[in-house]
C-alpha cells in the first residue's frame, strides 16, 4: 500500500540547494492534502545542515551515503532512490526541475514504472490524486495533466513554489544508510565552475542584453548593472548567435526559461521566443529605444529610451541605494 | 557501429500557439512544422561521429509519430543520415510511450550509440533520452555541450547551473545534445537530392498505454500591460523607487 511522499533533496559540495526547501515544503503541503507521510532523501557524502529540513514538517530524512557519491553518478543515485522509494512504499516522488532533477527523475521513473509530470508550476490535490499545471511551448501555453500510474514522479520548476516552514514541525529522524559498491559506470569526474558569475537559471534578478547594445564590449553596461544588483547576466538569442555572449546566458525558447523576481531587458525588442522564456518573471523592466517593441507588452515598467544613456544612470542610482 | 539519432517533428519556434476548441490540442491552422532545433545538434554529432569512425558505421534516424514526421526524417536524411525509420502512431503519446517505442527499435537495430536533442520544444519535457537509456540499460549523459569517443569510452561535458560537469561513461550510451555542442551543417542541394533515394521504413510503434493523461490545454493569463515611465534617464529615480516600494524586488 503506497503511503508516502518522498521529496528528493539536492546537495552540491555538501550543501543543500535552495530548491531542496521548495520541494520539501511542497511535499509537506501535498502530504497534508492527500493524507500521506512525508519523507525526504538525499544522496551524497558529508552534508551540512540536514536538520534544517525538519522545520518544513517531515518525519524522516534518509541520507544515502558514500564517499564516491559526493558528485553525481546517475546510476548509483537512481538505484539508491528507487530502492528507498520501494522500501517506504512511496506513491509520489518530488524532485526539483534542476539540471540534476531533470537528469535523475526520468531514470528513477523507469525503475518504478512511474508517469512523469515535469517542470510543474502548480499542483492541485483533487479527488485523492494530483493535477499538475506545466508550461509547454516554452510557456506559450499551459497544460493540465494528471498521472495514471500507481507511482508518480513530479518535478517542480525552481523559484515558483514557496519554501514555508511548518507551523508544527517535529524533529525529523535522520537515518544514514551507507551505500556499498555503488554503480559508478557513468560518473561526474569533475565540476568546472563558470567564472565567478551567477547562473540565469538560479538568479533572483537577471539583467539581459540584446542586439540594441550594438557590440559585445557594450555588455559592460549590462554587467555593471548586474554587479550593482547582485544579478545574473542574460542575453537574447540574437546576442548569442552573433557570438557576443555564451549560450549558457541565453534566455528564451532555445535557451533557458527563467522566473526571477526581477528581469531587466536592455536593448531587447522581444521576439516571441524570448518572451516565452522570460514573461513569467515576477517583475519585468524594459529599456528600449523603440516604444512599439513587443517587450513593452510584457513589461511592468518601461523606459522607451537609449540604453547607453539609461543603463549607466540606473547603475549609479542602484549603487547610491545600496551604499 | 550503428548510430541512432532520434528526431521529433515540432511547431516552428516562431509560431504563435493557439488552443483548439477541444482544449486538448493546439490549433493547427497556420502552424508550420520543423525538425526540433536541438535534434539538429544531435544529427550533426551523429554524422561527425560516423565520419570519425569511418566506413563501417551507419546513422539511422528514428522518429515516433504520424505520417507528417516523415518530413523531419527527410531533413535528417538530407543532412547526411543514411536511412530513416518512422514508428507510426497517430495518437499522442507521453514521453514514456515515446521512449518505449524508441527503446524497442534501438534494441532491434542494435544501435550502440544514440543521440537525442536535449528536449523537444513542443512539450518541453527533456526526459525522453534519459527514459530511453534507462529502459535499454545504456549509459547516458544529458544536456551535452562537448562529446568525445575513444574506443568504447565516452567523455562528455554537460551543462548544469553555474558550470559544467565532466562525465565519463561507456558504450552503449545515449547522449542528449544541447546548443553549443556543434554547428549543424546545412542540407546541401546534393544532400537533398541524395535523400530522395534513401529509404524511410514505416512500422507501427510498440504498443503502450500512457502513464499520464492530458486534462486540458490553456493559454497563460495575459500580463497586465505596464507603464512606460518616460523616454530618458530622468525617470530612473522613479523606476528605482517603484522597484523598491511597489514591486519590492530590490
Amino acid at each position: 500500500m503506497a503511503n508516502t511522499i518522498l521529496a528528493i533533496l539536492e546537495q552540491r559540495e555538501g550543501k543543500l540547494k535552495k530548491s531542496s526547501f521548495e520541494v520539501t515544503s511542497t511535499a509537506a503541503k501535498l502530504g497534508k492534502d492527500l493524507g500521506l507521510d512525508v519523507q525526504t532523501v538525499v544522496v551524497g557524502n558529508e552534508i551540512d545542515g540536514l536538520n534544517e529540513i525538519s522545520k518544513y514538517g517531515v518525519s524522516k530524512i534518509s541520507h544515502l551515503k558514500n564517499a564516491d557519491l559526493e558528485n553525481y553518478s546517475p546510476n548509483a543515485y537512481t538505484n539508491g532512490i528507487a530502492d528507498l522509494a520501494k522500501e517506504v512504499s512511496a506513491e509520489y516522488l518530488i524532485f526539483s526541475n534542476t539540471a540534476l532533477g531533470k537528469d535523475l527523475s526520468p531514470r528513477v521513473a523507469v525503475k518504478l514504472n512511474a508517469g512523469c509530470l515535469v517542470d510543474c508550476i502548480n499542483l492541485e490535490a483533487k479527488d485523492g490524486s494530483v493535477v499538475a499545471t506545466r508550461p509547454i511551448y516554452a510557456g506559450k501555453a499551459l497544460m493540465d495533466v494528471k498521472p495514471k500510474s500507481e507511482v508518480k514522479v513530479i518535478t517542480l520548476r525552481t523559484n515558483v513554489f514557496p519554501a514555508e516552514e511548518s507551523q508544527s514541525p517535529g524533529e525529523a529522524n535522520i537515518q544514514v544508510k551507507n551505500i556499498d559498491s555503488p554503480d559508478l559506470s557513468t560518473k561526474v569526474v569533475e565540476f568546472k565552475k563558470s567564472e565567478g558569475k551567477l547562473d540565469v537559471a538560479e538568479a533572483d534578478i537577471i539583467v539581459s542584453g540584446g542586439r540594441g547594445l550594438k557590440a559585445p564590449e557594450n555588455f559592460k553596461l549590462v554587467e555593471d548593472l548586474a554587479d550593482a544588483l547582485g544579478a545574473a547576466v542574460g542575453a537574447s538569442r540574437a546576442a548569442v548567435d552573433a557570438g557576443w555572449r555564451p549560450h549558457r546566458e541565453q534566455v528564451g525558447q532555445t535557451g533557458k526559461t527563467v522566473t526571477p523576481s526581477l528581469y531587466i531587458a536592455c536593448g531587447i525588442s522581444g521576439a516571441i521566443q524570448h518572451l516565452a522564456g522570460m514573461s513569467s518573471s515576477k517583475y519585468i523592466v524594459a529599456i528600449n529605444k523603440d516604444k512599439d517593441a513587443p517587450i513593452f507588452g510584457v513589461a511592468d515598467y518601461g523606459i522607451a529610451g537609449d540604453v547607453f544613456e539609461v543603463l549607466p544612470a540606473l547603475t549609479e542610482e542602484i549603487k547610491k541605494l545600496k551604499s | 557501429m550503428k548510430i541512432a539519432v532520434c528526431v521529433s517533428h515540432v511547431p516552428d519556434t516562431a509560431t504563435k500557439i493557439k488552443i483548439d476548441s477541444s482544449e486538448k490540442a493546439i490549433d493547427q491552422n497556420g502552424v508550420t512544422y520543423i525538425i526540433n532545433p536541438y535534434d539538429e545538434f544531435a544529427v550533426e554529432e551523429a554524422l561527425k561521429t560516423k565520419e570519425k569512425i569511418g566506413e563501417d558505421s551507419e546513422v539511422v534516424a528514428i522518429s515516433v509519430g504520424g505520417d507528417s514526421s516523415k518530413e523531419t526524417i527527410k531533413k535528417a536524411l538530407a543532412m547526411g543520415v543514411d536511412r530513416g525509420i518512422l514508428l507510426k502512431d497517430e495518437n499522442p503519446r507521453d514521453s514514456f510511450g515515446i521512449a518505449k517505442a524508441l527503446s524497442e527499435e534501438i534494441k532491434a537495430q542494435g544501435c550502440e550509440l544514440v543521440f537525442f536533442g536535449k528536449q523537444s520544444v513542443d512539450f518541453d519535457n527533456s526526459i525522453t533520452g534519459q527514459l530511453t537509456a534507462t529502459m535499454l540499460d545504456y549509459g547516458c549523459v544529458s544536456v551535452v555541450v562537448d562529446f568525445k569517443l575513444e574506443g568504447d569510452k565516452i567523455t562528455a561535458e554537460r551543462e548544469i547551473e553555474g558550470g559544467k560537469e565532466i562525465v565519463e561513461s561507456k558504450l552503449p550510451a545515449v547522449i542528449t545534445a544541447q546548443k553549443g555542442l556543434n554547428e549543424p551543417r546545412y542540407a546541401s542541394l546534393k544532400g537533398i537530392m541524395a535523400a530522395k533515394k534513401k529509404t524511410i521504413e514505416e512500422k507501427p510503434a510498440a504498443s503502450f498505454e500512457n502513464l499520464t493523461e492530458l486534462v486540458s490545454l490553456k493559454k497563460p493569463a495575459p500580463k497586465q500591460p505596464g507603464r512606460i515611465l518616460g523616454t530618458d534617464k530622468s525617470v530612473v529615480p522613479e523606476l528605482v523607487k517603484l522597484l523598491r516600494e511597489e514591486a519590492k524586488v530590490i
